[in-house]
């Protein structure tokens, strides 16, 4: 016994075993250091290089093409009885507009197919520009402006450098007339690539020159707000009764266990019960940002329960005893002290719960949140979209000109995510208490 | 076993009156009974001490003066404990206003995490004891001049209470009870986790205190019981083995135990 002793004294207190005790231990510091920077670096670099790329192609997507045109107002085109009258300013053939100005900046285009073409080369949009124009300032009819209209998406990626040149006609989605008409137009300094608001100011659209965030942009606000509106108060009520007032009990365990498992469950799964449940026996519209915020608020619920209930557990028991011994009730001590304390936890898993719905599509095609949407929604029962499925609708389009725009849209659904971070880290800071 | 006898209630035998007194008081955990038949009684204007080994049902007592064992799952109390007569236990007793003249203090400082200020001024805040601010002001500046706290935060009230010393800290606890104008103060061990200069500190206060307040404070330092205790109690595996003055019990208990206990051969 005590010969044992001894020995792992004597060996506990060599100097060599301790140095080498050290080297070992300093070695696996360095290396478990080594491991953290390097993963740390990798995730860096990965954000760093999709952080450039999408800013990169976004910016692409923010900029589009435009063509100065010298159009003429033409009296009895655009208000022949020369009422006036926006109603009837509002329904002229400004299509007839562009055309015009079209042939006579490019006279010696005659037959019916370069016509054609020729039309295509400025945006179906361009005649609402003109029709805005013209209702905010009526004294412009009868002369002749020099406007700049938008370019279709052809011209627009030709411009952006997007189609090349030198592949043969065949092959590229612009003739080589159209070329040398922009040629042409380039000449005069009639073709210009510049920021455009369009992509923040408009809701979607078949024409990407024309598709805009706004309308999905808005869509997700609505619908975030319904989530917020809903599972923040719900969920923080029932973490409250659960952890502070419940009894113990086979009911309590059997709501706990559940919930746990609800916060598991596949989002398709809610998607499915708000299809059930809000449109065929509630009846709501289709589509709606309302009933997009119901099924993401229930898909929500159960993580802002667990966290709710974590961060009331983190609450010193010290803290409740103080407040009943000087006579606290039981609402008082939830709500002057632990609520207040938990607060920055509740939020944080708020956050991360929103977040997580923000960037949902699967439950949101369930209830018909995919449809192509153009008006931008004005309240949360218009019919509507959220950015996740605006991204995913131009990422499935076709055209070379979504690329740019389905990138931005990203970038934008970043900054939403940051900015609702953001938010989070402000109000934790605002409820933080320091000990 | 050593067979132990059910004491007398002393105090009124000694001229003061009851404040409290508790008869055949049962506390249940669950199955598990942590008090069995206690009776004692609490004289007005005088300091309790509860004495005994750790776990012999001491804090589970004091606890049940304010009924703080109601928020414990499973916690059962039978008997009666009266205060000024009138049955704690009774249905139509509101808790939180029992808790409102029973203060307590606990073991650990639980300041809030909250000013200095709003500490001592939270429990006058709930029960509307100020009119105005003033009134309020007042009632805080008495409570932390009564627990001789108020020469040192005076200058720091907005400073949050977590940020005093312990013995500071504990004496803020005090105050905050103070506050409500309770007319019992319930002290579970609240020098435990101080040093022995904040402790004497304490002490001190104990003793001024007892002209305005009523005080049963639970103690494992003996020589702290005997300083500041008029009457001391001894606690054994959830049954009160002795009870009576303290100069009696700490010189001449009447049961070995008693004496095995405070001269430090058991506990
Ligand atoms: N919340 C509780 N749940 C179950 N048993 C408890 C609880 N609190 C105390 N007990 C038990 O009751 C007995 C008395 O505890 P306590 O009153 O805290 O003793 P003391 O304060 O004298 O050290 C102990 O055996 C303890 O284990
Ligand atoms: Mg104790």
């Amino acid at each position: 016994m005590t010969d044992v002793l001894a020995r792992d004294l004597a060996r506990a207190r060599n100097p060599a075993v301790a140095a080498r005790r050290a080297h070992r231990r300093r070695a696996a510091e360095a290396r478990f250091r080594a491991a953290s920077v390097a993963g740390t670096a990798v995730a860096l670099l990965t954000l760093v290089v999709l952080l450039v790329a999408l800013v990169g192609q976004g910016l692409d997507g923010l900029r589009a093409t435009r063509v100065a045109l010298d159009v003429a107002f033409d009296a009895a085109t655009v208000d022949p009885d020369g009422t006036g009258d926006p109603a009837v300013i509002a329904k002229a053939d400004f299509n007839a507009l562009v055309k015009e100005a079209l042939r006579a900046r490019f006279p010696d285009v005659t037959t019916r197919q370069d016509r054609k073409r020729l039309n295509g080369l400025v945006s179906s949009g361009a005649l609402y520009e003109l029709r805005d124009m013209l209702l905010d300032d009526p004294g412009v009819i009868g002369t002749t402006q020099r406007v700049w209209l938008p370019a279709s998406d052809d011209v627009d990626q030709f411009a952006k450098g997007h189609i090349d040149r030198a592949a043969s006609e065949a092959e590229r989605r612009v003739s080589d007339q159209e070329i040398a008409w922009l040629d042409a137009l380039e000449a005069d300094e009639a073709l210009q690539t510049r920021f455009s608001r369009i992509f923040f100011t408009a809701g979607d659209s078949r024409e990407p020159e024309l598709a805009g965030i706004r309308g999905a942009l808005v869509g997700s606000l609505l619908t975030m707000a319904v989530t917020a509106i809903i599972a923040f108060p719900l969920g923080v009520a029932t973490a409250i009764y659960l952890e502070e007032f419940a009894p113990r009990n086979r009911w309590t365990d059997l709501i706990e266990v559940n919930i746990n498992n609800l916060a598991a469950v596949p989002s398709i799964v809610f998607g499915l019960l708000g299809l059930a449940i809000f449109l065929n026996v509630v009846g709501l519209p289709r589509s709606a940002p309302l009933v997009g915020g119901l099924v993401l608020a229930l898909m929500s619920l159960p993580v802002i329960i667990i966290a709710g209930r974590a961060a009331l557990t983190a609450v010193p028991p010290s803290i409740r005893e103080a407040a009943r011994g000087v006579g606290a009730s039981p609402l008082q001590v939830v709500a002057h002290h632990v609520l207040p304390l938990a607060m920055p936890g509740i939020l944080t898993g708020t956050i991360i719960a929103m977040a997580r719905a923000l960037g949902e599509t699967a439950p949101l095609l369930m209830i018909g949140m995919v449809a192509f949407v153009v008006d931008v929604p004005t309240g949360p029962m218009d019919a509507a979209t959220v950015l996740p499925v605006q991204i995913y609708l131009w990422a499935d389009s076709p055209e070379r000109a979504f690329v740019g725009k389905t990138a931005a849209a990203i970038v934008v659904l970043l900054g939403f995510l940051i900015t609702m971070n953001g938010v989070a880290v402000y109000l934790r800071r605002r409820f933080e208490v320091k000990w | 076993m050593v067979a132990i006898t059910v004491p007398v209630a002393a105090p009124t035998a000694a001229g003061g009156v009851v404040k409290v007194a508790a008869r055949g008081v049962d506390v249940f955990y669950g199955a598990k009974q942590a008090l069995v038949a206690v009776d004692l009684d609490i004289a007005e204007h005088q300091v309790t001490a509860l004495i005994g080994p750790s776990g012999c049902g001491k804090s589970t007592f004091l606890r049940c003066l304010n009924r703080m064992n109601d928020t414990i799952e499973g916690c059962r109390v039978t008997g009666s404990i009266t205060l000024d007569g009138q049955d704690l236990y009774a249905r139509t007793i509101d808790v939180v206003q029992v808790r409102s003249r029973v203060g307590m203090v606990f073991q650990k400082p639980n300041p809030f995490p909250k000013s200095v200020y709003d500490n001592v001024a939270y429990g006058p805040r709930i029960h509307g004891l100020a009119r105005d601010r003033a009134e309020l002001d007042a009632i805080v500046e008495t409570s932390l001049k009564l627990a001789s706290l108020w020469s040192e935060v005076k200058d720091r009230l907005g400073e949050p209470g977590t940020s005093l010393s312990g013995g500071q800290q504990q004496r803020l606890c005090i105050a905050r009870a103070i506050a409500v104008s309770p007319e019992v103060i319930l002290m579970d061990e609240p020098c435990s986790a101080l040093d022995p200069i904040a402790t004497a500190h304490i002490e001190e206060l104990i003793d001024e205190l007892k002209t305005n307040f009523t005080i049963a404070i639970v103690t494992h330092n003996m020589q702290q019981a005997a300083r500041v205790s008029q009457y001391t109690a001894f606690f054994h595996l959830g049954r009160l083995v002795e009870f009576g003055d303290t100069a009696a019990v700490f010189t001449n208990p009447r049961e070995t135990m008693t004496q095995d206990y405070i001269t430090g051969r058991f506990g």
